[in-house]
């Protein structure tokens, strides 16, 4: 399955917090849209990968999803609430609810997660999930910045989903379940707007027992 | 970014001179005070939210006496002077008087001197005048400084100087951003590199391959990427932001000093910005440097200087021709400059120099061994110009300065998240005039250069020693001493009639100006006679610098680096016990 497809990267601030006095600490929000595309199609199919942050240096609350509806309703998509906590200079630890929607059926999922900036300056995200019926699963995202000018920049990434088990309603198989390598092209016209240009070979290796 | 920086400016000139006079007239109407250099020994300054168009926009700015810079305030040495500062802002506000020796109910530093001028009250300062030079003042609340209060101060001396000079200007330099100074602060809470566009590039890569093939490039790269260090992280807050600007004009209105050929005139200059630190020149001009931090030195004959955020330099120049010089002060990441005309006739401006290559850093101010670490990096010591000898005689003055030995008071240390980078060989660099002024060509300051006009054989020896670690996490934008940052620190304890020697290292790869409130700042530039008197010593990366200080004023102090986002975390009270 190859894909290529444009968007639109979204960085910027909700609201500023009311104080002005010299802390060095003030209550932080970010929202970052990687990734936002409506493809000319009869479902006029929406695709979304984004992140939500608030916080200050050391404590966070993120919010992850990504996922693809369409006009027929949701269809699916992976969201998770984590309580996050720098823990290393570079290094967070996170811990919270991971919920996925597949169709019909869904999924909650109890995780902990190290995210963080490896050497050489892989952006790095290692998740482990478990949920009610005993299923553990591992979710693994890195990816890398080369910037080819100031502006304009190739982020290739790579993400694979891994479980102990089967999952037919959710589309999960055991052992590598997914396993995606990405390419994406930005180009910021100010930080906070980058029109992107993607290209991505994903696999869903799931399958029925 | 050069021609970024250049269209801006013109771009304004118009706009500009139109609404100068606009401001001009309204701010008249408004108060009759409203002039530029204030004398005497009552002042009267108003502070309060001033209408201005820097860029080509509309802003706001808190301005003192509703302008900026500030009015110049002259005092006289021996003097008391009162000040009556009201604040009509809806926050509380202060003024700092930077550099002079006060008792420290006078320092205007809330939380520690005082509570702070609340809204809608006059707070008065009284002090005697006990120095002479060029100083300067500022808020110390929140980031009002940034907005717009800081003005100069020259202290006329008691007694004549030791040289002579016609005319005198202030020429302050500072840096204007239309966006306000808590979203600069939490945008690079967001993404610390978010105003730097001089970050490496596959074709800067590349370009290392080509010049030393690909084993060597990556070798070089290796330390950095392993430690997730930029080599181009030179300005937190950077031209794309801010305008630059002297004594209030940016490079396209452009401030004029007058001179008549063969006058000598002395420079006052003024570093008044928030982030920036500059590089300054006079192309065509030596520059002779009098003083530093209002002290007098030994005369020393210059082309360029770099002033860090918060210092002063007093230079004498002497125009032999009959043409339009360029004051120059380009920042130190070049990514924007501000500019000014010294000029026999105000019709005659001065053309803008180029901007040096944009600097880049090398392991030695990552505090790593130079001797073995700099491969071909372009680093060397020194201005360029020194001679082999007298290198060897500068080698022997830091070894003696490294054997100094004083009873250390340890200081609690962590080296948690705090903390992204630690100096491992950090050294005195004193005659290193720093990124991107080395071998440049151009007879430039150093801090080796600097010694005191006077003769400090005399002064006592440092009874103790404490090393203080300047510390960040460039990734998270978190600043600290020791580790630690100013809330939740302990204050420091300095003894009545002790002399106090304080070691810094700077384990960030950022030059950080840190400045001593209420007392001197007595620095070791490897000659103990002669001792420069500075209230703002630069502590470069990855290096290590000491100083003296003879606590000779109770009460409670702040210390403090100077750049306004790292002073909330990079910041400690000092008790004078
Ligand atoms: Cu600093």
């Amino acid at each position: 399955m190859k894909k290529i497809v444009s968007g639109l990267m979204v960085m910027f601030a909700l609201g500023q917090t009311a104080q002005a006095s010299m802390e060095d600490d003030p209550l932080v929000t970010m929202f970052l849209m990687d990734r936002f595309e409506v493809l000319d199609n009869d479902e006029n199919t929406r695709v979304w990968e984004g992140s939500f942050w608030i916080g200050y240096d050391i404590n966070k609350l993120y919010l992850y999803s990504e996922g693809e509806a369409t006009s027929d309703g949701l269809e699916s998509s992976q969201n998770e609430l984590v309580y996050s906590r720098a823990m290393a200079p570079f290094w967070d630890v996170q811990m919270g609810l991971a919920y996925d929607k597949s169709d019909d059926a869904s999924k909650t999922w109890v995780e902990i997660a190290i995210s963080g900036l490896a050497p050489y300056y892989f952006e790095t995200r290692a998740a482990l999930l478990v949920n009610g019926e005993g299923n553990v699963g591992l979710r693994l995202d890195a990816e890398y910045e080369a910037l080819l000018t100031q502006k304009l920049i190739l982020t290739p990434s790579l993400e694979a989903d891994l479980y102990t088990k089967d999952d037919p309603d959710m589309h999960i198989g055991s052992g590598i379940s997914n396993l995606e390598a990405g390419l994406r092209l930005r180009y910021e016209f100010i930080r906070e707007l980058a029109p992107l240009y993607r290209y991505y070979m994903g696999k869903n290796i799931w399958k029925y027992t | 970014m050069r021609r970024r920086t250049f269209v801006k400016g013109v771009a304004v000139t118009s706009l500009l001179t139109l609404t100068a006079t606009d401001a001009e007239a309204r701010t008249r109407s408004k108060r009759i005070n409203n002039r530029n250099i204030l004398r005497g020994n009552e002042f009267f300054l108003d502070i309060d939210y001033t209408p201005v168009n820097i860029t080509g926009k509309n802003a706001v700015a808190t301005a003192i006496n509703g302008q900026i810079p500030a009015p110049t305030l002259v005092w006289k040495e021996g003097e008391t002077v009162t000040l009556h500062v009201t604040n009509h802002l809806k926050k509380t506000s202060s003024i700092h008087w930077h550099g002079i020796i006060l008792p420290a109910g006078m320092d205007g530093v809330p939380g520690l001197s005082f509570d702070g001028i609340a809204p809608g009250e006059t707070f008065t300062y009284t002090f005697k005048v006990r120095q002479h030079g060029t100083y300067w003042y500022h808020s110390h609340s929140g980031f009002q400084e940034q907005t717009g209060m800081y003005g100069a101060i020259i202290i006329q001396p008691k007694r004549k100087e030791p040289f002579a000079y016609d005319k005198d200007y202030v020429v302050l330099l500072s840096d204007w951003s239309d966006e306000k100074p808590e979203t600069i602060y939490k945008k690079l809470k967001k993404m610390s590199h978010y105003y730097n566009f001089s970050r490496r590039t596959v074709g800067t890569f590349l370009d290392e391959v080509k010049e030393k093939g690909l084993a060597n490039a990556f070798s070089d790269r290796k330390m950095w990427n392993q430690m997730r260090m930029n080599d181009r992280d030179l300005s937190d807050v950077t031209g794309y932001t801010y305008t630059f600007l002297m004594n209030g004009k940016n490079p396209a209105t452009q401030f004029k000093a007058l001179f008549n050929r063969g006058e000598k005139i002395r420079l006052r200059f003024v570093n008044a910005s928030a982030m920036t630190f500059f590089d300054v020149r006079i192309p065509g001009l030596k520059m002779t440097v009098v003083a530093a931090d209002g002290n007098h030195v030994k005369p020393l004959s210059i082309e360029e200087f770099r002033i860090g955020v918060a210092e002063t330099y007093d230079v004498i120049v002497e125009p032999a021709d009959h043409k339009a010089y360029a004051i120059f002060a380009q920042s130190i990441d070049r990514s924007g400059y501000a500019m000014g005309s010294f000029t026999p006739k105000t019709s005659m401006l001065a053309k803008a120099p180029a901007m040096d290559p944009k600097p880049v850093l090398t392991h030695t101010d990552m505090g790593m061994d130079m001797g073995q670490m700099d491969h071909g990096g372009g680093m060397k010591c020194g201005s360029g110009m020194m001679m082999s000898s007298k290198k060897d005689l500068e080698k022997d003055k830091y070894a003696k300065m490294e054997s100094q030995r004083y009873p250390i008071t340890q200081l609690p240390m962590k080296r948690g998240l705090q903390t992204t980078m630690k100096a491992v060989a950090p050294k005195y660099r004193l005659d290193d005039p720093g990124v991107g002024l080395r071998n440049n060509g151009r007879k430039v300051l150093t801090y080796a250069d600097l010694k005191n006009r006077y003769s400090t054989r005399k002064a006592k020896k440092p009874d103790r020693e404490i090393i203080l670690h300047l510390t960040g996490n460039m990734e998270r934008y978190m600043w600290s001493i020791n580790g630690i940052k100013y809330a939740d620190s302990k204050p420091l304890v300095f003894y009545y009639g002790e002399r106090i020697r304080i070691t810094f290292i700077n384990d960030t790869m950022m030059n950080h100006p840190m400045h001593l409130h209420g007392m001197w700042s007595d620095l070791e530039t490897g000659d103990d006679n002669h001792l420069v008197r500075k209230h703002t010593v630069i502590v470069q990366p990855g290096a290590k610098i000491s100083y003296r200080v003879t606590v000779d004023a109770r009460g409670a102090w702040a210390y403090h680096c100077h750049m306004l986002y790292h002073m909330a975390g990079m910041f400690r009270k000092v008790v004078v016990a």
